[in-house]
């Protein structure tokens, strides 16, 4: 299956011209790949196939051995994030208090998977290792919201106020 | 030379520096297994099943690429060596769909051979999680079936290195790796050419051609139509091993007797088209060397070769020669000259090509192939497919007396066999060419410099006090360098041949699969070139438009090279891709 990200692109003119610019400043290293896809990020915030595109033509690198690299490594992301980032804690303490059974909930209610972003670019979903909240286990945080203690039940509660 | 001397098994050996342990062991007739191994291009010691035990060295290593040194003492059967060997296999298995009974390799499997060397059964001693994976079926020419994929990467390897193509690759980490295409588009999405190579790479069956045969079986069974099949060139040249002869055993006439048991109208060969491809393409080579034409003129019988361009080079499209491949020149010429001939219905007539080639499979459904307003050609099977046709049928194939082909169709020169090495469309378009510019009968006409399985050839003659210059590539990468340089106007040449597959169609990605065991160490192409040059070497004539056939039907029907009526039924016209396909 496709693994184009749902959510439309939106890079602008200024984050393209700072493509190149990461682009030209590497160009001409010895393995130019990752610290371009590492700029390329951090400028778009993920790395959506028409980014991929521009660096496949500027480095004549195919378009196949970009995608490989990018999804080899974890800090890469094919997803944009969402205006509300959820991040459920699969840490030990907050996976043996049920975080699993939290994430699976929140997948349900949003629609998209770990790792992704909704079509209306308004949530998107991450488990993360341990935040340092055991205490507080089972965790997520949204956006800088941290909710503790949570049990399934609560998720469609706390969801429905971002939803609107 | 700077030789090494090291003991293997407690033999002495002495070999180049810089050899490897596998390649010492070779040379001293002591096979190592390999799976990921790929001389040049796949040497990356993933698979560890050449693991062998280095005296003073700590673990096992990869013989495939370790070096060897002076006074090295190497030991490759031992007890802990074959139980690391066993364990890798089984590791294999735990992941792999274990349908064996009907896989297509079955047989021809390098896992299945390992495994019943090493005694490793099918008892699924680490089962457990299976890595998840779809069927893609979605190209004209292939299926991929990566439960059956052991990540060896060498249809990577070679779609990258040796094609310059790179649709495929590695996705993912750890477990949830597998074989892809970017952003886990299907095959025909991507800019993937079909060339085949991937499959011919494959240890196991989880890339192989999509069979056609079901559809020969059923045509052959209706009597309204009029059923004729043609052969590649190269097909003959290959076609023997799958009845376990040796690589390059000339299996022409056993294949023609195969093939009229199987129950064709006619048996007809591409060698005609052959023919009148070079026909048709000299007079146009001469026509834009005399008109101030579009040059370099590029040869266009090889279907991934043109889609190559197609994605990559659009912008020299017009360089590309307008004359169909033999294989669709043959259908074109079976469907409206032949047809008139024999008094059939262009409709009733039911094309079956035999081609070393999977792009073929994609090539008869490109548009501006139908001649007579029905497709030139109606099914493609791979040299494999129809050795599995005989095989069926119950031919007994070795025990068969040589038969030819039959007439009209069958009538060929020297010049049409050697289509199916790399060289051989240039030489051939040079003894037509050369005498057409001069007015004047060739004395040599073999023009061996462009002959040999080398990447990229030049050679430059002098024709009627031209100077006439050209270039023959085979593999895409080599395409793809000489492009670049026909792109920046570096190369002066008139007139360049390209094939997809290295070493041209006599390595196509149709033709019987050899374990990388004798890939890496025997010289397959170029003995299966041998066959079509042995060929030529014998033929009464050895020049395209000496073809009797064809004179009667330029007079007949066709007028002459490059009339109207032979531009409709020869030519045709080419589309821009994007190199990223329609991802």
């Amino acid at each position: 299956m496709s693994k184009k990200s749902a959510v439309p692109f939106r890079g602008t003119k200024e984050q393209e011209a700072k493509l190149y610019e990461v682009i030209e400043k590497y160009r001409n290293i010895d393995g130019p790949l990752m610290p371009v896809l590492q700029g390329a990020q951090e400028i778009y915030g993920y790395l959506p196939i028409e980014v991929q595109k521009i660096i496949s033509e500027e480095l004549d690198i195919s378009l196949e051995h970009i995608y490989g690299v990018v999804t080899f490594y974890a800090q890469f992301s094919l997803a944009p994030k969402g205006e509300y980032q959820i991040a459920v804690c699969l840490g030990t303490a907050c996976y043996v208090k049920g975080s699993g059974e939290i994430l699976d909930k929140i997948k349900e209610i949003i629609g998209v998977d770990v790792g992704e972003c909704s079509p209306d670019g308004k949530f998107s979903l991450d488990a993360t290792r341990c935040i340092g909240a055991c205490g507080l286990a089972p965790v997520m945080t949204i956006n800088d919201e941290v909710f503790g203690r949570l049990t399934v039940g609560e998720i469609p509660d706390i969801l429905a106020k971002y939803m609107n | 030379m700077n030789m090494v001397n090291l003991k293997i098994n407690n033999i002495d050996v002495s070999v180049p520096a810089g050899s490897t342990i596998l390649q010492a062991a070779k040379s001293a007739n002591i096979e190592i297994p390999t799976l990921c191994y790929m001389k040049e291009i796949n040497e990356i010691g993933a698979c560890r099943i050449c693991v062998v035990e280095v005296k003073g060295a700590r673990s096992l290593v990869a013989s495939c690429v370790y070096p060897v040194n002076e006074g090295m003492e190497v030991f490759t059967s031992t007890p802990r060596v074959l139980k690391a060997r066993r364990m890798t296999l089984e590791l294999l298995l735990s992941n792999h769909n274990r349908k064996c009974l009907s896989c297509i390799r079955s047989g021809s499997c390098e896992l299945q051979a390992l495994c019943n060397e090493y005694g490793v059964d099918n008892d699924g001693k680490y089962d457990g999680a299976k890595t998840e994976s779809e069927i893609d079926d979605s190209a004209a020419h292939m299926y991929r079936d990566n439960s059956k994929c052991i990540l060896c990467r060498r249809c990577v390897a070679v779609c990258e290195k040796n094609q310059a193509v790179s649709v495929i690759g590695a996705n993912e980490r750890g477990f949830a790796t597998h074989v892809g295409s970017p952003f886990e588009a299907l095959l025909d999405e991507t800019s993937c050419v079909s060339c085949g190579q991937c499959i011919v790479n494959c240890p196991t069956g989880a890339l192989s051609e999509k069979d056609s045969t079901a559809k020969v079986w059923e045509a052959l069974s209706d009597d309204s139509k009029h059923v004729i099949v043609q052969t590649a060139p190269a097909v003959r040249a290959a076609i023997a091993e799958e009845f376990g002869n040796p690589i390059g055993t000339d299996g022409e006439g056993k294949m023609v007797a195969a093939l009229r048991r199987l129950g064709f109208d006619g048996v007809y060969d591409t060698d005609i088209a052959a023919d009148l491809t070079i026909i048709e393409e000299a007079n146009e080579l001469v026509e834009r060397i005399q008109n101030g034409g579009k040059l370099p003129m590029i040869t266009s019988c090889s279907p991934g070769w043109i889609k190559f361009c197609e994605y990559n080079f659009p912008d020299l499209l017009d360089n590309l020669s307008t004359c169909k491949s033999p294989q669709q020149m043959f259908g074109a010429l079976a469907k409206t000259w032949y047809a008139d001939k024999m008094g059939i219905d262009p409709k009733d007539i039911y094309v079956v090509s035999v081609m070393p080639c999977t792009a073929k499979k994609f090539e008869i459904g490109r548009e501006d192939e139908d001649a007579a307003g029905v497709p030139d050609v109606d099914a493609v099977i791979t040299t494999r497919e129809l050795a599995r046709m005989i095989k069926r049928a119950g031919i007994n194939f070795n025990g068969l007396a040589d038969e030819e082909f039959d007439m009209p169709l069958g009538s060929s020169t020297g010049a049409g066999v050697i289509f199916g090495a790399t060289g051989g469309v240039m030489e051939a378009a040079l003894r037509t060419a050369v005498e057409t510019i001069t007015g004047k009968e060739l004395g040599n006409f073999e023009f061996t410099e462009v002959r040999g399985m080398e990447g990229i050839k030049e050679a430059s003659y002098e024709v009627g006090g031209l100077n006439v210059k050209v270039a023959v590539a085979s593999g895409l990468a080599n395409a793809k360098e000489l492009m670049k340089k026909v792109q920046k106007g570096e190369a002066d040449y008139q007139f360049i041949e390209i094939m997809a597959c290295p070493g041209g169609c006599v390595n196509g990605g149709g033709q019987p699969i050899q374990p990388a065991s004798v890939r890496n160490f025997d010289d397959v192409r170029g003995k299966r070139a041998a066959v079509l040059y042995n060929i030529d070497k014998n033929m009464p004539l050895r020049k395209s438009h000496d073809n009797p056939v064809l004179k009667e039907a330029y007079a007949e029907y066709f007028g002459k090279p490059g009339s109207h009526k032979a531009h409709k039924a020869f030519h045709t016209t080419y589309v821009k891709r994007s190199r990223f396909g329609t991802l």
